[in-house]
Formats: C-alpha cells, sequence, structure tokens
C-alpha cells in the first residue's frame, strides 16, 4: 500500500507492505542509514527517531502505521553546524564503536527537551534505560547529555 | 526479523474498528501501540491474517471526567501522557513513569496493556488497587468491567471476540487517601519479577479505613491481596501491624517459579514489597 511521509522536511511516497518495519523503510528506502538495527527487539533503541516529535523504537513500528506523519533521523538533526546534542557527544568522547550514538542522541534530544537545564544524573541514567552501549561507555554518555542539557535549557 | 504477512486497515472510528472486527473474525489483532504485539508477531508467536490499527482513532485519546466523578482515560492514550497528565492518582503517575523506558512509554497505551493482560506487566496491579473499570465496546453493545473481572487468568480477559477496549476509568482516590506502586524488575527486560500496589484511605484518627493491594509479576495474573487488605484494616501508620499484614501477602497464593526467580524468592519479594508500598501509599495519605 502506498505511504506517504515527510522525513527531515521532505516528503516521501513509497508503494510498501504492511509488514515493512519503519526502520527499514528510513534506510532501504530513503537510503538514510545514520539509523541503526541493533538488537531488532525493542531493547536497545539503536533505532530511534522522532516520530511526530516523540522518540520512538523504529524497529517496532510498520511503517504504514507512520502515514502522513513527520520523522527526524539522526540525518535531519543539524542545522548549519551540529545539534548541541552531537556536539557534546564529541567534545566529551560520548563514543566507542559509535553504533549506539544516533539512537542515543536522538533520545538525549528528547530527555532535554523534556526537563531541561536542570537534569539530573539520575534522570539522564533513567532517560537512557532503553539505549544500550556495548562498549558500555555510558558515563561519557552522561557528561555529553550533561554539557547539552546546559547549552539547550529551556525545558516544560 | 519480519512478521508473516498480514492485511492492514487503519481504522478512523470506533465504529470502523467493530465492523473490520465483525467482518474478519478471530483472524483480526487489534494493533494499538504494537509493542507487545510487533515483538511477537516479529518472533511468529502471533501470525494474524489481519491487523486493525487503532492509532489514528482521535475518540481513543484523551482525558475527561464522567458523571459519578470518575476519571476517564482514552485506550490510546500513552503512559508518557498520562505520566503528564496530573491525575492526582499517585501510583498510576508512579507506574506510567517507569514502566518499560522513555521510547516504549511514548508508544505504549493503557488499553493495550491491560487488553494484553502480561503476567509480568505493571499496570494491571496499579489499575487493581485504584478499582478501575474498563470501558468496553463490541457487539453487544457496551459495558463497563471492573478490573478484577476484567483479568480472567493467565493473559486471558473478558473481553469476547470483536470487543474493544475504548476507555479505562479511575473513581477519584478521595481525600486523605494515598497510593504507590513498587516493584522489583528484571535488570534486563524490565518486567515486573514482582510488582505490589497499594492504595489506603485514613480516617479522623489517622487509621486506615480502607485499603486495597494488588499484586504483578509474582503469580499467573496479577490479583488483589485480600488478607492482607483485611489485616490492615484500622492500622495506624508506623505500626508493626504493617508488617504483620504484609507478612499475609502469600496467603492462597501459588507463585510463579521461572529462571528469573524461584517462588520462594517471589514469596519473599512480595512480603517485603507489600511493606513497602503500603508505607508508601499511608504516608502520602494525609
Amino acid at each position: 500500500m502506498q505511504v506517504t511521509m515527510t522525513v527531515n522536511g521532505k516528503s516521501y511516497t513509497r508503494d510498501v507492505e504492511p509488514r515493512l518495519l519503519l526502520v527499514d523503510f528510513i534506510r532501504s528506502e530513503l537510503a538514510l542509514t545514520g539509523t541503526n538495527i541493533g538488537c531488532d527487539t525493542s531493547q536497545c533503541g539503536a533505532c530511534t527517531i522522532h516520530l511526530n516529535g516523540k522518540a520512538v523504537k523504529s524497529c517496532t513500528v510498520f511503517a504504514v502505521q507512520a502515514a502522513g506523519a513527520e520523522l527526524t533521523t539522526i540525518e535531519g538533526l543539524a542545522g548549519t553546524g551540529l545539534h548541541p546534542m552531537q556536539q557534546a557527544f564529541w567534545d566529551k568522547h560520548g563514543l566507542q564503536c559509535g553504533y549506539c550514538t544516533p539512537g542515543m542522541i536522538m533520545t538525549a534530544v528528547k530527555l532535554v527537551e523534556r526537563h531541561g537545564g536542570t537534569l539530573s544524573e539520575e534522570e539522564i541514567r533513567h532517560g537512557l534505560a532503553g539505549n544500550l552501549c556495548r562498549c558500555t561507555g555510558y558515563q561519557n554518555i552522561v557528561k555529553a547529555v550533561q554539557q547539552a542539557a546546559t547549552e539547550m535549557g529551556g525545558g516544560d | 526479523m519480519y512478521p508473516a504477512k498480514f492485511d492492514y486497515y487503519q481504522a478512523t472510528s470506533v465504529d470502523e474498528v467493530l465492523s473490520l472486527l465483525q467482518q474478519h473474525g478471530e483472524d483480526a489483532k487489534i494493533l494499538a501501540g504494537g509493542h507487545s504485539l510487533i515483538p511477537m508477531m516479529k518472533l511468529r508467536l502471533a501470525s494474524p491474517a489481519v491487523l486493525v490499527d487503532i492509532g489514528q482513532v482521535a475518540d481513543l485519546r484523551g482525558f475527561s471526567t464522567v458523571a459519578d466523578g470518575s476519571l476517564r482515560i482514552g485506550a490510546m492514550t500513552t503512559y508518557h501522557e498520562i505520566a503528564d497528565a496530573n491525575t492526582g492518582l499517585d501510583a498510576l503517575t508512579e507506574v506510567c513513569s517507569i514502566m518499560g523506558d522513555l521510547q516504549v512509554r511514548n508508544r505504549g497505551t493503557i488499553g493495550g496493556n491491560l487488553s494484553h493482560n502480561d503476567p509480568a506487566a505493571d499496570l494491571p496491579a496499579v489499575a487493581l488497587a485504584l478499582d478501575a473499570q474498563l470501558e468496553i465496546r463490541g457487539p453487544s453493545g457496551e459495558r463497563l468491567a471492573p478490573m478484577e473481572e476484567f483479568i480472567v487468568g493467565l493473559m486471558e480477559t473478558a473481553l469476547a471476540p470483536g470487543d474493544l477496549v475504548v476507555a479505562v476509568r479511575f473513581p477519584p482516590s478521595g481525600p486523605a487517601s494515598g497510593s504507590a506502586y513498587e516493584k522489583f524488575e528484571n535488570p534486563a527486560s524490565g518486567y515486573a519479577i514482582c510488582g505490589v500496589a497499594a492504595w489506603v484511605r485514613r480516617d479522623g484518627t489517622g487509621r486506615i479505613e480502607s485499603c486495597r493491594v494488588a499484586l504483578t509479576g509474582a503469580a499467573d495474573y496479577a490479583q488483589r491481596l485480600r488478607p492482607v487488605e483485611e489485616a490492615m484494616m484500622g492500622q495506624q501508620a508506623g505500626s508493626e501491624g504493617i508488617d504483620a499484614a504484609a507478612a499475609k501477602a502469600g496467603e492462597g497464593l501459588q507463585f510463579l517459579s521461572d529462571i528469573h526467580a524461584d517462588d520462594v524468592y517471589r514469596a519473599h519479594l512480595t512480603h517485603v514489597l507489600t511493606r513497602r508500598v503500603l508505607q508508601k501509599a499511608i504516608e502520602r495519605a494525609q
């Protein structure tokens, strides 16, 4: 069936099987391979994207469910320069192999938007519980999110 | 991993959902947030021939107050939306803030969770302790099912073929009342190895005059702990009677035994968490 959705500000229409997962739609149909498939069982969060402004695991959504939706993937996060969250991961060395990084960043952006600059370490760790880093480099990831939270400020 | 092929229908109204369910009978499965169903389909533990997606049914979302003062939450309202809604029901806010993870809380829905009735899910215990009622629509019309009647057994509910949970109603907690949820979770999956929810109301002297306690994760299905509730009557905050009441948590129960925890350990957890959750609920009942 035919689906149309807006990804990173651009509208795409494709004919898909209902069982096509959103993550495969993004990677295979749109060739946006920044979004990774990790566990494929909704545990690891490597496939996290923003669906209508909410962080979701795109391995556990069918593409047809996202018909008419607005999506942002890691490729759509940066403006003219890196997004403050991307810059913070760079500055604090919040990655080792880098596989979990796109998902970490997409989740962390929404976490900071929700809590603002006052985000505590505990809130960061609780908020990132759905994103697994198998290099276990969580220490620097938390530091990166703290830095970005300070820069992004705001919140509800 | 890919599910078996299925036909997909995106409904836009409750009537359309019901007619699609009628039309396709037992081949059809309702797709709500999909965070239990889609993983099951990917593992081929479920292979429905037809999926009826209710994600676009606007009537199934949001909050309202019904005539008896109960809070009515649409079945497709997500955990995050409930956690943020300031419902005045502490245990509900608490459970909707800790279930799954941030991404799951953006997709998981109250109606989907309760309809699925996973024995290790958190929400059924809270819905039992808060005396929730499910608003169901189906071929035989509309009805209200108290949570305790809705849960029939292991992953089994009172839903008949063609039925849809359209909303969940919570009676107001009332003055001098409080509620809480405590769990011990599997560190990998986050599912409850044991979870206990409690609601208490205190009288003018501070004694417990009404109480509901419910267990999840530790037995075949979520259920009320009536021996505890009865033993709590008349107890004062901080009294030794609370531990004695919590010690009754295992009475008449057959605890689960699996690779995550054996029955002896689950019985112990149930006692400890019942005591903690009661203390927390009492502190909140000011």
